[in-house]
Order: C-alpha cells, then sequence, then structure tokens
C-alpha cells in the first residue's frame, strides 16, 4: 500500500493507464488513509469512486483529488468551515470540481479550511484547526490549510484549494508542498462559495510542479456560468526545463527586504535558492515594486468589503443556519448571524461594511481600489525588465498552534508577500525549497497573466536542482 | 478610532447582533487594523483611476434564452422553513 502512496499523481495516472495499477486499489488506499486522519484535514471522506467510468481512457486515471470544503459538490456537504452552513449539502457542483471530474479525477474528500477562506492558519475554522503533518503542533497555514496538510501527509494524491490572497500558496509553503494561484479568471469561480469576487480564484495544491501542471491544464478555461472567466490561450504545457539559461528573475527590494519581517532561516533558504537559479542559468536583479508594501493595506480594505456584501447572502431564509429572533425578520437575520459567524469572518464584516458605508466609502475603499491600480503598474513595469518575480512565500515557516491568535493584525502580517500578486490578478506557484529547522519554506515566482506554462517550466527546474524530500510528512 | 457607537452603527449596518463583550473587543481589534491601513491615505493618488476589472476584459455578454433551472423542491430542501412552495420568514414588521 505504502508504494501506491509514494507514486505522484501523474505517475500513478499513467500506471491506470498502462493498465498496471487498477484505479479502485489507488483510491482505496488513499480513502483508507484519509479516514484514519490524525490531522482534522478533513470534513467529510467518500466511501469509493463513482463506479462505471472509462478512467483508464481519461487523461487523470482515475486518481482522486480532495476538494477543498468551500467548493460547492452535489449532496455533500460544502460548508465553507463555517457553522452557518453545517451540513449544507449544495444541489450543483463547482465547475473546476466537475471539470476534474470528467478528466478522470473523482472526489475523494472535502478538506478542512479557515471560515470562508479568511484566515492564515487554519485556526479559524468551525470545524477546529488543521495539523501541519511535519510537527503537530503547528498551523499548515491557511486558508487551504486541510488541502495542503492531506497532499503533503499522503493522505490524498492531489488537491484543490482558492487562493484570495495567499490561501493556496502559503499553506503550500508551510506543509512543503506544490500550490499555484492561476490568472484572475484562468478559472471558473462558479460554485465556489465566495469571499471577495475579485480576487477568488482556484487552483492545485500538489506533491510536485509536474503535478500541478496536470491538473491546472484540466481546471482553466472559460465557463458561461462564470462570466468572469476567460479563454486559456493554449493548453497548459507539462513542463520539462532543466536550466534557467536568459530567465531574468526580479527580486523586489520591498518584499524581501527588512520590512516584510522575514525570518532569518527563511531568508537564508531564499538567498540559497537565488543562487541555485543563478547556477541554472537565470540572470538574477533587484528589482522595485514601489506600491507593494502598501498592498496588504488595500487588500484588508477590498477584501473585507467584497466579503461583507457577499455573505449578505447568509440570512436564514434559503439555506444554512436559522436561529429564531422576536418574531421579526431583522433580529432573526441578526441572532442567526452572529452565532453562526465566527470572530474573524465577523471582525472582516465589520471592517467591509465600515469602508463601504456612507462618508467612508471614497476614502477607504476607493483609496484602496486606487492603489490596486498602482500594484498593478509597478508589476507591468518589472515585467518589461524580468521574467518572473521571486520572493520567500512566507515571512515564517509554520508556527506554533495559538501562537498568533490573539493578534489580528500579526496574522495579517502572513500575506506581505502574497497579497500583491492577488490584487494584480497575475499567477504565482510555491514550490518548496528545503527546510529551515526541520519545517519547509516556500520559494514565490511570480508572472505576467497567462505565463502559467512558463512559470510552472522555470518552477520545474528549480524544483530538480532543488531535490526536495517530502517523504517524511508521509511517514 | 472606532468608538462604541460606531461599532454598533455598523454592526446594525451588517445585520449581526453582538454580544456586549464583542462590542468591547470590536472597538478594540478593529481600531488597531484601521491605524494600520490608514496610511495608504498618504500616498498621492491624484488621477489615479480605481481598479474595475483586474484583467482587461471589455464586456461578457450573452443571448438572453430563457433555460431550464433546479427543480424547486431541490431548492426548498436545504430552506430552514419551506412553506406553501416558498421561503417561510417571520414579518418583516412583527415587533
Amino acid at each position: 500500500m505504502s508504494d501506491l502512496v509514494d507514486l505522484t499523481a501523474a505517475a500513478a495516472a499513467e500506471r491506470i493507464r498502462a493498465g498496471e495499477l487498477a484505479h479502485a486499489d489507488l483510491f482505496e488506499a488513499y480513502r483508507a488513509r484519509a479516514a484514519a486522519d490524525q490531522l482534522n484535514a478533513f470534513t467529510w471522506v467518500a466511501d469509493g469512486p463513482p463506479a462505471g467510468d472509462p478512467y483508464e481512457e481519461r487523461p487523470l486515471g482515475g486518481v482522486p483529488v480532495a476538494v477543498k470544503d468551500l467548493f460547492c459538490t452535489e449532496g455533500v456537504p460544502s460548508q465553507s468551515g463555517s457553522r452557518i452552513l453545517e451540513g449544507y449539502r449544495p444541489p450543483y457542483t463547482a465547475t473546476v470540481v466537475s471539470k476534474l471530474a470528467q478528466a478522470g479525477a473523482p472526489l475523494l474528500a472535502k478538506t478542512n479550511q479557515d471560515e470562508f477562506a479568511m484566515g492564515s492558519s487554519n485556526e479559524n475554522s468551525g470545524f477546529g484547526p488543521v495539523l501541519n503533518p511535519w510537527d503537530r503542533g503547528r498551523v499548515p497555514g491557511g486558508s487551504s490549510g486541510g488541502s495542503a496538510a492531506a497532499v503533503a501527509a499522503g493522505l490524498a494524491p492531489w488537491a484543490i484549494g482558492t487562493d484570495t490572497g495567499g490561501s493556496i500558496r502559503q499553506p503550500a509553503a508551510l506543509c512543503g508542498i506544490v500550490g499555484v494561484k492561476p490568472t484572475y479568471g484562468a478559472c471558473s469561480r462558479y460554485g465556489m462559495i465566495a469571499f471577495a469576487s475579485s480576487l477568488d480564484q482556484a487552483g492545485p495544491l500538489t506533491r510536485d510542479v509536474t503535478d500541478a501542471a496536470l491538473m491546472l491544464r484540466h481546471m482553466v478555461g472559460h465557463d458561461r456560468r462564470d462570466s468572469t472567466s476567460l479563454e486559456f490561450p493554449g493548453e497548459i504545457a507539462l513542463p520539462r526545463a532543466e536550466a534557467l539559461t536568459g530567465i531574468r528573475l526580479g527580486v523586489p527590494e520591498e518584499l524581501t527586504g527588512d520590512g516584510g519581517g522575514v525570518e532569518a532561516g527563511v531568508r537564508e533558504n531564499f538567498e540559497a535558492t537565488i543562487a541555485l537559479a543563478e547556477r541554472l542559468g537565470a540572470t538574477v536583479e533587484p528589482c522595485q515594486l514601489p506600491h507593494a508594501p502598501h498592498a496588504l493595506s488595500a487588500y484588508y480594505l477590498i477584501a473585507p468589503a467584497e466579503a461583507s456584501a457577499n455573505l449578505a447572502r447568509f440570512d436564514a431564509v434559503r439555506y444554512g443556519l436559522r436561529v429564531d429572533g422576536e418574531a421579526d425578520l431583522v433580529s432573526m437575520y441578526s441572532r442567526t448571524r452572529d452565532a453562526g459567524f465566527g470572530p474573524e469572518v465577523k471582525r472582516r464584516i465589520m471592517l467591509g461594511t465600515y469602508a463601504l458605508s456612507s462618508g467612508y466609502y471614497d476614502a477607504y475603499y476607493g483609496t484602496a481600489q486606487k492603489v490596486r491600480t498602482k500594484i498593478a503598474e509597478d508589476f507591468q513595469t518589472a515585467f518589461e525588465r524580468f521574467d518572473f518575480i521571486a520572493t520567500p512565500t512566507s515571512p515564517w515557516t509554520a508556527f506554533e498552534l495559538e501562537s498568533k491568535t490573539a493578534d489580528p493584525l500579526a496574522m495579517y502580517l502572513n500575506d506581505f508577500m502574497t497579497v500583491p500578486m492577488s490584487l494584480a490578478g497575475i499567477p504565482a506557484i510555491s514550490i518548496p525549497s528545503g527546510l529551515s529547522d526541520g519545517l519547509p519554506v516556500g520559494f514565490q515566482l511570480a508572472g505576467p497573466a497567462f505565463s502559467e506554462s512558463r512559470l510552472l517550466d522555470a518552477a520545474y527546474a528549480l524544483e530538480r536542482a532543488i531535490g526536495f524530500d517530502g517523504s517524511e510528512a508521509r511517514k | 478610532m472606532l468608538d462604541r457607537e460606531q461599532v454598533l452603527h455598523v454592526a446594525r449596518l451588517a445585520r449581526l447582533e453582538l454580544s456586549e463583550e464583542e462590542v468591547e473587543r470590536m472597538a478594540a481589534e478593529l481600531s488597531k487594523v484601521l491605524d494600520h491601513i490608514e496610511k495608504i491615505r498618504e500616498l498621492d493618488l491624484d488621477g489615479v483611476p480605481p481598479t474595475s476589472h483586474v484583467i482587461d476584459v471589455v464586456n461578457a455578454l450573452r443571448a438572453d434564452e430563457p433555460e431550464p433551472s433546479l427543480p424547486r423542491e431541490v431548492i426548498l430542501a436545504a430552506a430552514p422553513e419551506p412553506l406553501h412552495d416558498g421561503f417561510g420568514v417571520p414579518s418583516p414588521g412583527a415587533a
């Protein structure tokens, strides 16, 4: 059994398609591991694969996928980590989940997450925190913490998550796996329980870069049910670069200097990875993203503002929890929402409502959207000279449970290096670049809109040279 | 920064019936976050257009053609109070 779990998803799919492995055996190996999970990574685990699919003929070979709780899955609990949606079974399935199933990746499990994807540690889940498989006293990151922990621990071959300000990349970094935030609009948001609609993007969390490319290939594309989704130009290529010859990497001083509060071990690892990139043929130079230090502030106005509007739908009328009020409608709304939402979600709804309220809109939301324009322009200027921007993914490695929960602002600083790309709508990948004190460190590469294939190729060359071994977390 | 009255006003707008303890905590936490965020108001942003959409797309149009929707009973299955083929709610005017 254990050798099955050592296969990457792409390798397992290849074996199934070649008739050397039965897809049902692979599903059962992972189902059994997921059902015995000790990390609280899952909110639901399947009994078995849907029968009768000719998986051997499908590109993904029947290799099952773990799906973040916030993706609607027909008849299967989809709660976005919130008690307000406890037990909710939607009548339809999110487009990216359907597309993956169509390509031969059936649903294995739903994964735990920060409530409504608001968090960087998975401690905001209504269903309890997820533990990091590298050290169970530490967080897996968030908000896609269940997906990241499940893949790192070998409880799922691969998983999908969503990234609004870093929620795929940061947990991937803290768990020692690969995470991709695609270009805004590359993947349909239909069926994703919304957090901040102008930022939310679905993407893969996988054991290696090849798995990420293979999965992303079957996620992208225009969907008539999401008018912000776009036709992806060409097919995502499977990576094969062995060198970085001619690649120009920019290292933004604003995101890698002292402002971000980068830990010494993370900085050392980042510098070593940059040196490795140079040995692979890349040219590396400092670059400027002058407005990037303000990205976090803009993000913590824009995302809560959009969230406060999106979460208005939880009104105890059509689905979800209802707490009776004093016989009138408004007190029913208000009591239900106070009882059903956790502290961080309430905080962000309050922040967003305030930022959008009469007399403050221009000063807060309006200003933040202008800063966003400047951040996008900074990246455009940088990409005239550079192919990719490189930063650490997170200023820290996995931190201890409850060590940052008392101070919301300190928790927000987790997103310092990931939020600028989200605001600019550009793709970024985090790959494991080594260990610091026994904990994984993530290396982030970001490129222009729709540069996913090139980005994956560069990440692949680096991955080969780094030779990160994640098997420790699967034991 | 944010006083108790402002917190209660925003909570009313957001339809959140906060407990006394939550009101106190929210005032302190939101003030601290807003203090940090305030810094962006020092930037010179004269003439900068606000972002409306990050990827340059002009419009997304489709033909307005009726299509079947999910059956009523499927939608009502998730409702806390299905009533006469619709959603039951308390009277907006009561109390």
